[in-house]
């Protein structure tokens, strides 16, 4: 071998160490690998692979509706991700998003049923009354934390289910029970956050809307509201407080050694109160959008938890606990589960294999720092190879 | 500096995430478990159905080309309860008629409208909303799909909502609640026995009654003197609530509970096997859930009902615009065939009035009035 072939050679090697090395390969990887096993699964079962993934990519992409309602599915676990992210990145484990987010469900309906102001005034309060209701969960769990050393994961544990049980509470009080059903009334329509709720449905808005079709698609047929817009602000934001702010900078340290932050003169205690607070708010918005911007405005009894904050979970572990990249593993996250309804109708397989296809990306993400562990061995080999040609 | 701490970050929770992803990793490999059994049952479907179809027996009457689709509400449709039976009875139906079948499953509540807009989008003619949670979302998109029927299990919906193409299905649970009425009281030693409600309204007020009124036939018959005790658990999910309201019944007294309050119930189910006492299941046969227990179940058919209707359907048929309710004369309810807790004779009688209901010579109450009716003339 020439002197030069081997150069090049080793330029080639290096390239690909470094794009192993790159957290976003390893993701990438990992979604792959997802899709391999539901293939390998779905072929086992005498189901057609590209016929099911062809019905779970149209499931999501051939109708402009279905662009729309995969956002829509998606705002609410890209914001309890970013609260996973954000509270990962200062030391904490955030499993309370979930018990957060029906705090912000429950408190958006106790003011937004009973109260009727003019819309302007309405959905800031109502919103801020969901977000102070996830904060203040967050606040209690960091709380234990910061002043008794109690560990978040069991506290957030607990308070999930007595939000649970808060929320059945509210459900079945005789002030908010919708009669001779399972749910609460609903908030009223001044409250509404859905993108021109009542000019989408008036006549001159049909009239208009109808002209474009897409758009009517888009807009009328769903429940199109400010989730997912306010979503990439608040990923936006996380990432300025963690990364850019004084704030973010002392409770990353925190996040990085308790003990250096206090050695340092941090307030550790304070900060991470501050943390779960922030964590809580985020899931606690989620939940006052949902209920203000999708049918049917209000809570239901709940027999067992409905994923919002679990799912944020895996959104975060792909995302690689980074704020912004929550908003795209929550649009996949979302696109899966929503197209994975049409594989069973399509070619007659469980969702099941969906969830399964979903737990194997995440399975694959976390089992993601073997890839630049691969990428140092390849290194190491060529570096040997280097060697024993020299 | 910073990546290495990062990675010690992420290696410090790796234990606790461990430990909490365990359930959720448990939970994942049942999923998967029910995954290869429903393929194979749904594998085994539609090859009965494309044989069907080559025959041109289906073909017939064009319910080949027919098709229905389901969307469960939020408890899946592995939920061991009546989404799992609608599904079974779809799927029953497909290797039956060659009717194409699917589902649709809800994960959350804001998953029932746009779930039942992916079913129609798929091409079905008829649309199945199972559970009364789904009644708007069923109901909304009846107004916005005029060609496509769609039917709810467990609602009926004011005459001023029914367009032409809504079916609400109920059942009239009242029968099988009277036939093991009357089993609990030729069983009871005691003199008393109980009813656990989930909510008072007025699908379960058919059980109450239903109930009631059996005892009543079977004291007036028998010359028996049983009491009736009812406690409500304003919930169907508590089975805490439920356990506190078995231990209440059983310790006044009762030896045997009817308990009509979906998961709640199973708290009564619990109590009763801690007491030593006999419970009556719900909707489907609980036997399983404590063979030495149950005395008996109050069986609710809804896999025969989606059957009967969708093949109505799919024959042309018109079954919208009003609400269907359905009994023992539709094989639709019944009591289940486990019965050594009972003696042959009671058993036997028990057998003797569901012919009697079957054929319309009695008819149990399902309300306040029309039990004190009945009990009137008796």
């Amino acid at each position: 071998m020439t002197r030069q072939t081997q150069g090049a050679a080793a330029a080639q090697a290096g390239m690909v160490q470094r794009i192993l090395h790159r957290p976003i390969t390893a993701t990438l990887i990992a979604i792959a690998l997802g899709f391999g096993v539901a293939a390998a699964l779905l072929a086992a079962a005498g189901y057609d692979p590209g016929a099911s993934f062809a019905a779970l990519f149209e499931g999501v992409f051939s109708k402009p509706k279905y662009v729309s309602n995969t956002i829509i599915k998606a705002a609410p676990i890209i914001l309890t991700g970013i609260s996973v992210a954000f509270a990962f990145k200062t030391g904490l484990f955030n499993i309370g998003a979930e018990g957060q987010y029906i705090a912000g469900a429950v408190c958006a309906v106790l003011v937004g049923a009973k109260l009727d102001l003019p819309m302007p005034l309405q959905i800031p309060l109502v919103v801020i009354a969901g977000v102070a209701g996830g904060a203040l969960i967050g606040a209690i769990t960091g709380a234990l934390k910061a002043r008794f050393g109690i560990h978040e994961v069991i506290t957030s544990i607990m308070l999930n289910w007595t939000m649970l049980y808060l929320n059945n509470f509210v459900v079945q009080s005789a002030a908010y029970h919708r009669p001779t059903s399972t749910s609460s009334i609903p908030v009223n329509a001044s409250s509404f956050t859905t993108i021109l709720p009542a000019w989408k449905t008036s006549d001159a808005g049909l009239e208009t809307l109808r002209q474009v079709p897409w758009l009517y698609d888009f807009l009328v047929k769903t429940d199109v509201n400010i989730a997912f817009l306010v979503a990439v602000l608040v990923a936006v934001g996380a990432w300025f407080v963690l990364f850019r702010s004084k704030l973010g900078y002392e409770l990353r340290a925190v996040g990085f050694s308790r003990d250096a932050a206090e050695f340092a003169g941090m307030p550790v205690g304070r900060n991470t109160l501050i943390a779960m607070a922030i964590a809580g708010a985020i899931p606690g918005l989620a939940g006052a959008l949902m209920v203000t911007g999708v049918e049917p405005h209000s809570i239901s009894t709940l027999a067992g938890f409905e994923n919002y904050g679990f799912n944020g979970f895996s959104v975060a572990l792909i995302a690689g606990s980074s704020p912004i990249g929550c908003i795209f593993a929550g649009l996949l996250f979302g696109g899966m589960i929503y197209g994975g309804q049409s594989v069973q109708m399509a070619v007659g397989a469980p969702t099941d294999i969906i969830n399964i296809m979903i737990g194997t990306i995440v399975f694959f993400v976390a089992l993601a720092r073997v890839v630049p562990l691969v990428a140092d061995l390849l290194e190491r080999r060529a570096q040997k190879r280097g060697a024993r040609h020299a | 500096m910073e990546p290495p701490r990062g990675q010690g970050l992420v290696h410090g929770h790796a234990k606790e995430r461990i430990s909490i992803k365990k359930t959720r990793f448990a939970s994942l490999a049942s999923v998967a478990a029910a995954g290869a059994l429903a393929l194979a049952l749904a594998g085994c479907g539609s090859g009965g159905s494309s044989t069907t179809t080559s025959d041109g027996s289906a073909s017939a009457n064009g319910s080949s080309s027919y098709q229905v689709s389901m969307v469960t509400d939020m408890g899946g449709v592995n939920d061991q309860s009546f989404n799992q039976l609608t599904w079974e009875g779809l799927q029953e139906l497909e290797k039956e008629t060659g009717i194409k079948v699917g589902y649709t499953e809800s994960k959350q509540e804001s998953d029932y409208a746009t779930n039942v807009d992916k079913a129609v989008d798929q091409g079905s003619n008829l649309v199945w909303g199972i559970g009364f949670a789904m009644d708007s979302a069923i109901q909304t998109a009846a107004k916005q799909n005029p060609d496509v029927n769609f039917a709810i299990i467990d609602n009926a919906y004011d005459e001023s909502d029914l367009t032409d193409n809504l079916t609400g299905v109920t059942f009239r649970t009242q029968e099988p609640s009277f036939v093991v009425g009357y089993i609990a009281a030729m069983t009871s030693e005691t003199g008393k026995v109980g009813f656990v409600g989930g909510m008072q309204n007025d699908i379960i007020g058919t059980f109450e009654w239903g109930y009631r009124a059996g005892v009543a036939y079977a004291n007036k018959k028998a010359g028996k003197n049983v009491e009736v005790t009812t406690q409500y658990l304003e919930t169907f999910t508590d089975a805490a609530k439920g356990k506190a309201a078995g231990q209440k019944l059983y310790s006044d007294g009762c030896d045997v509970v009817f308990q009509a309050a979906g998961n709640a119930g199973n708290g009564v189910i619990e109590t009763a096997q801690d007491a030593g006492k006999y419970v009556i299941g719900v909707d489907k046969d609980q036997y399983s859930q404590a063979p030495d227990n149950i005395l008996s179940s109050a069986l609710k058919r809804v896999d025969k009902a989606v059957i009967e209707i969708s093949k109505q359907a799919s024959e042309g048929e018109d079954i919208g615009g009003k609400n269907v309710e359905l009994g023992m004369s539709d094989d639709a309810a019944g009591i289940s065939e486990h019965h050594e807790h009972m003696s042959d004779e009671v058993y036997q009688a028990a057998q003797d009035l569901i012919e009697q209901i079957k054929d319309g010579t009695l008819t149990p109450p399902s309300t306040e009035d029309a039990y004190n009716t009945f009990v009137a003339g008796l």
